[in-house]
């Protein structure tokens, strides 16, 4: 149909040519309008307390105590069960959070620009690895770190990228494609020259010595550091995307540990949920299948717009690493996203597939035809709150989601 | 109705040499190739998972 | 006899029918199994199943499922055919090099792949391939769809569909094309000529083709239009398409047009458009007596006399074979038999066999009948020559096209030979690109060892020497098996008749000469 294939062209040059650029850091509740005390917001689409998995519930408990809406985990076990914390999705606050996804008034959040069209997309700061919230953790180390991010971290590393004058992130992303990242699994070389764009500013803008070498070692510590970054990055390129009439275009993809949620452009705020399913991956020395908690995170934006799985072909070592076959075989995660996506991203280029652009602009109807699902590349957390990250591997979004999407597309557009 | 042919996509098939995507029977392929003809074979599955109101709903929606 | 039926689903499996088919042989050959079937679980194969007896109580499937069934005389001889299934389905598929192969998954990522593709080869069972055609010609690729059971409004659309835009819409059930040389689906290797074919029907146009071809005339293009393109419903689309193209196609000299019998309509329409062209035609409505043709064309009532006035100059086809001398060299035949029973793998050869045999004074019957001849069902069929397409719907259904896999004619064979009631077998055997590798090797194994008073066996043999089955190597292998080998198939009809005239001693055939 000629409306949905312009609406589709439209959607994916609002993707294209956004210009996403971080630009602060801030506390959530100076940002995210409508966010309140005693409110949570989760990754995924919309869930109730009693359907929440483990790491969520722990991690839900921890941010209660994070907080100070209880005195301790026990207290806020029986706060959240007993509705007196509302959970929403980030998606309804116009950010985003990996694997459970907490955030809260006082976390501070990236806040990344699309200079193109004005919209803002935020998403708190990575933790790090090891038992962190984003895993279901809640202990006390795990709450030290928070406020640490919270009280050093945050206001020092805002304090820089201001006085750099923000952070163009599609050059960023672009070197990060050709050294091996694919900005889900791998955030290696992103993060690394992240730290470099923003050493300097950073020297010159702390005045004390040792903090400035806790924050640096941070940064250089966590491989994934950018993650974070990168999702609000989707985010805000995917927002002024939404809401094109009659387009197929997929705007949001995203999971609760229970639920995976679609959004699709034409159909705006609505989402399209499905059981989610269990990635197929490696695990750490000691851990198996039955120790995984189900597919879990808002951090499926960054294959929205063609990077994760659907960058596979431009990081060999993850497609190993995540047990998806051998590294010769990447190139055909890719290919195979293309199969179901409107076009290219001619910015964000792929050397071993003599620099095609990444397959972007997942079209609902191309998924249901084909019968290729996305490909999204995933961490695995153990399904028990408060243990971590238990392997990585990955998932395939469910079908089910984009039947439904299509089906909703005809009905708008009376196609029967 | 005569139409003049040199220009039509029809007369234009029989002047060149084709090139073929085949969709189906795999058989085929190698009698093309055996004939120096090019072919992409499609690795075809039912669209849909197989479901027919499904996939001629797509049909209409054009995919 | 109790039996024991097993099934079992496997999720998302997909193999398309030949191997499937070929895989279902194998397995239903094991000890102790009456029948196996693997097939996709769509739900036309799930009727299948289930009238087959194959189906035990509800299986829930989806097309893109893939149904094991299997029937056994116990449940360990079932369960050993399953696990036996079960391991050849994992087979690894050929294994190439470490790399795992890309291929595309649709027709669009196949026109990205391959930017000049201009033909879509398309041969999904019939549910599917309306919609994979209309994809086609919306990438602006000819389609040739080889599968058939697709709806005459699909059909009618996509003929519209591809008028509009300037494409050739060859099919559905399309067997047979050659296009610039490239043999698509069914088709033989011809000497390359000056002459276009047109045909409603595939073996129609390979056997013209091959007669002409080794009567030493090459063949420019086989336009082939599906066998219901000069129906009143479609109006002879493609067909009208076809013969602009060959008129303005500097290669071809004469066009050649082979269909069944027309609506009248459509007939005047595409006769008048003949009409208007600088080129000889030769017509061929198989079926047919005669039609009011323009004067730049020639009609023929068989392929055989199509091909001959093709030639023109009185060159004709077959030499010196003489079916009235054949027949006299052949042994007497001492018991009273009758009947001239018919095999046919090609729908056209069968339909001609009808015109022959018919036009030679013969009460036949058919399940393809033609016009004027009583269908198997009809009550005046009873005692007449029977005439069977075994290529037809009926005989496909969930089973491979006899060109392809000749077992399917195996116990209609042997049932034949055992018939006391029968005089004369009449084959035909198809070679070429798609065809099986050697089918007179199975038709020889098939009849070898028959009883001496067993009816005569008349073939032919519908291909080239440049055939990879090579046509000469064919003919000597049934020959070596007993069989009466006739230039063409309407020769091998002559034949037939010849050894049925007038005769209640009829000629008999000792295997052991």
């Amino acid at each position: 149909m000629k409306l949905i294939e312009d609406a589709n062209k439209q959607a994916l040059a609002r993707i294209l040519e956004g210009e996403p650029r971080l630009i602060d850091i801030v506390t959530a509740r100076d940002v995210l309008e409508g966010l309140k005390e005693r409110m949570i917001l989760h990754a995924g689409p919309p869930i109730t307390w009693d359907r929440m998995c483990g790491p969520m519930r722990g991690a839900v408990a921890g941010a209660i105590v994070f907080e100070g809406w209880a005195p301790d985990l026990e207290a806020a076990f029986e706060l959240a069960a007993g509705g007196g914390v509302a959970f929403h999705p980030n998606h309804h606050f116009g950010a985003v959070g990996p694997m459970t996804g907490m955030t809260t008034v006082s976390m501070p959040v990236f806040v990344v620009e699309n200079v193109k069209y004005g919209n803002r997309a935020y998403c708190a700061i990575n933790e790090g690895l090891g038992k962190v919230m984003r895993f279901g953790g809640n202990d006390d180390s795990v709450l030290a770190r928070l406020a640490w991010l919270r009280d050093v971290f945050g206001p020092v590393l805002a304090r820089s990228i201001r006085a750099h004058g923000g952070i163009d992130l599609k050059a960023i992303i672009a070197r990060g494609l050709s050294m091996g990242d694919e900005m889900h699994q791998r955030n290696l070389a992103c993060s690394s020259v992240f730290l470099r764009e923003i050493g300097s500013a950073l020297a010159r803008t702390s005045n004390d010595n040792e903090v400035l070498a806790s924050c640096i070692g941070f940064i250089a510590q966590n491989d994934q550091f950018f993650l974070n970054i990168a999702m609000a990055m989707g985010k805000a390129l995917t927002d002024p995307a939404n809401g094109i009439r009659g387009s197929t275009v997929v705007t949001a993809m995203c999971r609760n540990g229970t639920d995976f949620g679609v959004r699709v452009s034409g159909l705006g705020d609505r989402w399209f949920t499905a059981p989610v399913e269990m990635p197929e991956g490696l695990y750490f020395p000691g851990y198996s299948r039955k120790d995984a908690n189900p597919d879990m995170g808002d951090s499926a934006i960054v294959e929205t717009v063609g990077l994760g799985g659907f960058a596979m072909a431009a990081a060999p070592a993850v497609a190993g690493f995540i047990g998806a076959g051998a590294p010769s075989s990447a190139g055909n995660f890719t290919r195979a996203m293309s199969e179901i996506t409107v076009g290219q991203n001619p910015e964000w280029t792929i050397p071993a597939l003599d620099f095609a652009g990444v397959p972007t602009g997942i079209d609902v109807r191309l998924v249901v035809e084909t019968g290729l699902a996305p490909v999204i590349n995933t961490g695995i957390a153990h399904r028990e709150p408060g243990i971590g990250q238990v392997g990585a591997g990955v998932v395939r979004a469910p079908m089910a989601c984009f039947r439904q999407a299509v089906l909703a597309i005809a009905e708008d557009l009376g196609v029967s | 109705m005569v139409i003049k042919q040199e220009g039509t996509p029809s007369g234009r098939l029989l002047m060149s040499k084709p090139s073929v995507v085949n969709v189906g029977l795999a058989g085929f392929v190698k009698d093309l190739r055996d004939c120096d003809i090019e072919v992409v074979q499609v690795d075809w599955t039912p669209p849909a998972d197989g479901d027919p109101k499904m996939a001629a709903l797509l049909a209409k929606l054009g995919t | 006899m109790s039996a024991f039926v097993l099934n079992e689903i496997r999720k998302g499996f997909y193999l398309d029918s030949v191997a499937l088919m070929r895989l279902s042989r194998e397995i239903a050959s094991a000890a102790g199994v009456v029948e196996a079937a693997l097939m996709m679980g769509t739900p036309s194969n799930q009727a299948i199943l289930r009238n087959a007896g194959l189906l035990d109580g509800e299986v829930i499937a989806q097309g893109n499922d893939l149904i094991l069934a299997i029937k056994a005389e116990s449940e360990a001889a079932a369960s050993a055919a399953l696990a036996e299934a079960q391991k050849a389905l994992d087979r690894p598929k050929t294994s190439s090099t470490g790399e795992a192969a890309w291929r595309p998954r649709s027709i669009a990522a196949a026109v990205k792949a391959a930017p000049a593709a201009n033909l879509a080869l398309i041969s999904v069972p019939g549910e599917f391939a309306a919609a994979e055609a209309r994809k086609a010609l919306n990438r602006g690729l000819h389609v040739l769809m080889f599968s058939d059971n697709v709806s005459i409004a699909d059909e009618l659309s996509l003929k519209q569909q591809a008028r509009e835009a300037g494409l050739l819409m060859m099919g559905p059930d399309c067997g047979t094309a050659i296009i610039g040389g490239a043999p698509l689906a069914f088709a033989n290797r011809l000497k390359r000529g000056r002459i276009g074919i047109i045909g409603a029907s595939g073996t129609g146009t390979q056997e013209v083709s091959c007669l002409l071809s080794e009567a030493g005339e090459g063949i420019s293009h086989a336009i082939g239009v599906g066998g219901r393109d000069l129906k009143k419903e479609i109006g002879g689309i493609t067909t009208l398409m076809a013969i602009d193209a060959l008129d303005a196609d500097p290669e071809t000299d004469h066009v050649v047009l082979i269909s069944k019998p027309p609506h009248p309509d459509v007939a005047r329409a595409v006769l008048g458009r003949v009409g208007r062209s600088s080129k000889p035609y030769t017509v061929c409505f198989i079926g047919a007596a005669a039609a009011d043709l323009p004067p730049n064309a020639r009609f023929a009532t068989t392929l055989r006399e199509a091909a001959e006035k093709t030639l023109g100059n009185g060159r004709s086809i077959g030499g010196t074979f003489d079916a009235a001398a054949v027949a006299a060299r052949l042994p007497q035949r001492r018991r009273a038999a009758q009947r001239i029973e018919g095999l046919f793998a090609g729908g056209t050869l069968c339909a001609e066999a009808q015109v022959i045999l018919a036009a030679g004074g013969r009460k036949v019957a058919s399940n393809a009948a033609i016009p004027g001849v009583p269908h198997f069902g009809e009550p005046e069929a009873q005692g007449r020559d029977r005439i069977v397409d075994l290529g037809a719907d009926e005989h496909t259904q969930g089973r491979p096209h006899p060109m392809i896999d000749p077992s399917v004619r195996d116990d209609a064979l042997r049932a034949a030979l055992a018939d006391p009631a029968v005089a004369v077998i009449l084959l035909d055997l198809v070679i070429g690109y798609g065809a099986h590798a050697n089918p007179a090797a199975h038709l020889a194994a098939v009849v070898a060892g028959r009883a001496d008073d067993a009816p005569v066996l008349v073939a032919s043999v519908t291909g080239t020497e440049l055939d990879r089955q090579v046509r000469s190597a064919q003919i000597r292998l049934l020959e070596d098996a007993g069989i009466v080998v006739a230039p063409s198939n309407a020769h091998a009809c002559d034949l037939a008749l010849a050894l049925s005239v007038n005769d209640v001693r009829m000629p008999r055939y000792a295997n052991t000469q």
